[in-house]
């Protein structure tokens, strides 16, 4: 549970990839099993404990504590776990803290009435990292500083410099066959066992993704070679049909079945099949900021399944039945999925139709027209190309449509982190409304060069009205030229409008602030 | 026999022994001062006589210039008694940083002692706290809180050289106070075994070569030019809080911004900060030292000068013993900077 905590702290304070890399991979390959199997779970979300409630925790620690220093204390850090991990009293001659495995295994087996004294006895164990790591765990509270597919990312490279060569997707092909603490994942990893055999059980594969077209790569297009369709704006799925039972996995691997049952229910059929999840009124696709709703409930009831009705539009098939049809063409895979969905008829779902065209400036002709909510652009697939895992060049394409511009006022700026740590380099900008007033309308942190940066920089720091810890508030005189793919409405800004996918388009030095975008230019470009 | 609130009282300026008419860590310029430490908070410029440590003096002298703007000093070294009017002075050992000192005064049967800033873990470059039994004993309370117990310094050090291993390939830069804790920061890797180069901001290195001139022996330390900064791959450097996040910092190419600090103790401490890897190095006492210092100087009454007061009142309080809190202004945390962001902290 040390090495646990020392990595939970760390994955949390460490920008980098790399570095978030590095830390797990030292972690997995120096922490014994089955602890780093537990703690793998744990990283990938696949172990989560509600034995604890915050009050049993504020209870035991004001038996140890005075009231009052108590509530001071948690004032001043703000957070309970944490206030709990630093104020227990040290014990000095207590015992080694637990394990991971002896956490687990005493969650599943002890009566909740045993909790308090279990508890207790393990805080006395522990350092104030190690009770901070135990007392998020067990209430549910653990915040991973790294993603699912970083822990996986960093287990095949381990495997790889041990000799194994083994990638990430090879990972995730047995990933959701194993459960926890797989250790035969890392009997296989470490090159002293076999490859998992995930047989009937419903895991993911690694989907297919498309690359941004530049305009060089739509010169040379060979229209005749390609197949069209329009580029959803929903999620990215993977619906695996088996007879272990039905998954939806979201494109990073994650499975979300829980928060589908409608789509899980809807699955009659055993196969794999690639699509786009969106919420669908009357076959009309609904804005995402719709399917955001359904996306953040853990299990959706009656009401909201109801009010915001899931649909898969689908646009490929990886597995016919258990027959692996990846290595076959676009142009084959659309015959079977169409004779898939024809035999199945599976309801909350249908096919993506293919758009019709004979060259490439009719394509952008339709790409340009295309203003409905639910489509972000087209997508190119060559005819001959297979399912390939990854981002393989050459063989699909998405074209988005063009940004929507707008002229924003720098108002905030934040340091970056990493490399850019010395660097104002995340922004908040806003638009004026009627009354005068500047309103927040969204955050940006990428789309400048180095150079703009720097001079951003340097215009922030001389530019300072006032500091809030690492954010700064600037004088109104910069227009940003921002770019986004949709605005839509939002409780959450004082402005009721957000941004998707905001960035710096260009710096307008030149602009007055005075002449920036007002409010409204923003709300005719909602859905 | 007087109560030690007759002839020691709060002044404008600070702290003022009546008999003795001097102040104690005046704020602003006085005819004669004492000084318990050099931190600029405590040490200010342009009091006509200065009486501390030779250390302090030396270390005040580095800080401020040779002559500090006229300023007369007179040093006395610890358990030597001097006595003013009819007050006996006594510098005590406080363990905060080199030359730190309590000052006892004795006063018609009565003692105070005012402790300045101190600590009670070991300190390879500074003499440890000495309790001084007394009636009032003046404490600080910047970590007065129960939250903060800091863990053993070596620990932490050991965090540092694990993540310089783990990340071979880029520069830790630890955010440390130039006068005290750099130096101790560097004493500490060097029991831990550290004897590469340790690189140093430009401000680190006059209070260095002092700490060396007095006897602290600090080891092969360099300039962190910008010229160097490039070529530090798997080394340390060490540079007052407030460079971590200024421009200065943009010579290393990939660094680890570190922070010795108490503060670190809290997360969301380092996470506004933008600290990577926080090491809880403190030169003030943590909760358990406070309260093990008031059990150990046997006082029947403190006075608490900065931090948090209220709780250690409170705790105080619990104990039976007499608190209140003096509300001296112009005494911050130094050495232990909150948000790195705050200017003019390098003295």
């Amino acid at each position: 549970m040390i090495a646990f905590a020392t990595l939970l702290e760390r994955l949390t304070l460490t920008p980098g990839r790399l570095a978030k890399l590095a830390l797990l991979e030292h972690f997995f390959a120096t922490e014994p099993d089955p602890d780093r199997g537990w703690a793998l779970a744990a990283l990938t979300g696949e172990l989560s404990f509600t034995a604890a409630k915050p009050a049993l925790i504020r209870g035991l620690a004001e038996q140890r504590t005075d009231a009052t220093l108590f509530r001071w204390s948690y004032d001043f850090v703000g957070d309970l776990a944490e206030t709990v991990s630093l104020i227990w009293p040290a014990t000095p001659a207590a015992a080694a803290p637990p394990t991971l495995a002896e956490i687990v295994q005493t969650l599943r087996t002890q009566p909740k009435s045993a909790l308090p004294a279990i508890l207790t006895a393990w805080l006395d164990a522990s350092s104030p990292d190690v009770r901070y790591a135990l007392l998020k765990l067990i209430t549910g509270g653990l915040r991973v500083g790294a993603s699912a597919r970083l822990a996986k990312t960093a287990l095949a490279a381990l495997a790889t410099r041990l000799g194994t060569p083994i990638s990430p997707d090879d990972v995730e092909e047995v990933w959701h066959g194993l459960t926890p603490p797989y250790e035969p994942l890392f009997n296989w990893l470490l090159s002293s066992g076999p490859r998992p055999d995930p047989a009937g059980a419903p895991v993911f594969r690694p989907p297919m993704l498309a690359h941004p077209i530049e305009p060089a790569d739509l010169a040379g297009l060979d229209p005749a070679a390609y197949a069209a369709e329009w580029k959803w704006d929903g999620i990215r799925v993977q619906l695996v049909g088996s007879p272990g039972g039905n998954r939806v996995f979201s494109r990073g691997a994650d499975d979300i079945s829980a928060s589908f049952p409608d789509i899980i229910a809807a699955m009659n059929f055993h196969g794999v099949l690639d699509g786009e999840l969106v919420i669908s009124r009357d076959g009309v696709i609904a804005p995402f900021a719709d399917l955001q709703q359904r996306l953040n409930r853990k299990s959706p009831g009656a009401r909201m399944q109801a009010d915001f009705p899931a649909f898969v539009r689908l646009y490929d098939i990886l597995f016919d039945g258990t027959e692996d049809v990846r290595g076959e063409t676009f142009s084959r895979r659309r015959a079977r999925l169409e004779a898939f969905v024809a035999a199945t008829n599976p309801a909350r779902m249908d096919l993506s139709p293919l758009v019709v065209f004979d060259s490439i400036d009719a394509l952008a002709a339709l790409r340009d027209g295309a203003r409905a909510a639910g489509i972000e652009g087209l997508m190119l697939k060559r005819l001959d190309s297979p399912y390939l895992a990854g981002r393989p060049r050459g063989h699909w394409w998405k074209w988005k449509r063009d940004p929507l511009i707008v002229d924003a006022v720098l108002m905030y700026a934040q340091r970056g982190h990493g490399k850019r740590s010395s660097f104002y380099s995340d922004y908040t900008f806003g638009l004026w409304r009627d009354d005068g007033e500047l309103v927040p309308i969204g955050k940006a942190y990428s789309g400048y060069t180095d150079e703009e940066l720097a001079r951003l920089d340097r215009w922030i720091r001389n530019n300072t009205v006032g500091r809030f810890g690492p954010v700064r508030e600037v004088a109104r005189g910069l227009v940003l030229e921002v770019a986004f793919d949709a605005a839509q409405r939002s409780s959450r800004h004082k402005s009721g409008v957000a941004l998707r996918f905001p960035r710096i388009a260009r710096l307008r030095w030149d602009k007055p602030a005075a002449e920036a975008d007002r409010l409204e230019a923003l709300t005719k470009f909602l859905p | 026999m007087p109560h030690p609130e007759t002839w020691l009282t709060i002044r404008p300026e600070g702290l003022h022994c009546v008999p003795g008419d001097f102040f104690i860590d005046p704020i602003r310029p006085v005819p004669r001062a004492v000084i318990t430490h050099a931190h600029s908070d405590h040490a200010r410029p342009g009091h006509g006589a200065v009486l501390a440590t030779p250390e302090t003096i030396a270390l005040m002298r580095t800080r401020m210039g040779h002559d500090l703007g006229g300023t007369t000093t007179q040093s006395l070294a610890p358990g030597e008694t001097l006595t003013i009017n009819d007050t006996n002075v006594r510098l005590v050992p406080a363990g905060h940083v080199l030359g730190s000192a309590q000052i006892v005064l004795d006063h018609a049967g009565s003692r105070a002692v005012i402790s300045g800033d101190y600590k009670r873990a070991p300190d390879p470059t500074c003499a440890p706290f000495e309790p001084v039994p007394c009636d009032v004993f003046v404490t600080e309370a910047t970590f007065g809180l129960p939250v903060f117990t800091h863990p053993p310094a070596a620990a932490e050090i050991a965090k540092l050289l694990d993540s310089v291993k783990l990340f071979p390939d880029r520069t830790h830069v630890v955010g440390a106070y130039s006068l005290g804790k750099a130096q101790r920061v560097i004493a500490l890797l060097r029991q831990a075994g550290w004897h590469d180069p340790i690189y140093l901001h430009g401000a680190h290195m006059p209070l260095c070569a002092t700490y060396e001139a007095l006897g602290v022996a600090l080891g092969d330390l360099r300039h962190a030019t910008v010229a160097a900064g490039r070529t530090l791959s798997g080394q340390i450097v060490l540079a007052p809080p407030s460079a971590l996040a200024d421009r200065w910092a943009r010579r290393f190419a990939d660094p680890v911004t570190a922070l010795a600090s108490g503060w670190m103790r809290v997360r969301q401490r380092a996470r506004a900060g933008g600290i990577e890897l926080p090491l809880i190095i403190s030169d003030h006492a943590d909760w358990p030292e406070l309260l093990q210092t008031i059990a150990d100087v046997g006082a029947p009454e403190i006075w608490v000068t900065h931090g948090n007061e209220e709780a250690l009142i409170h705790a105080a309080g619990l104990r039976r013993i007499r608190a209140r809190a003096l509300r001296l202004v112009g005494y911050d945390d130094a050495g232990e900077e909150p948000v790195i962001e705050s200017q003019g902290a390098a003295a």
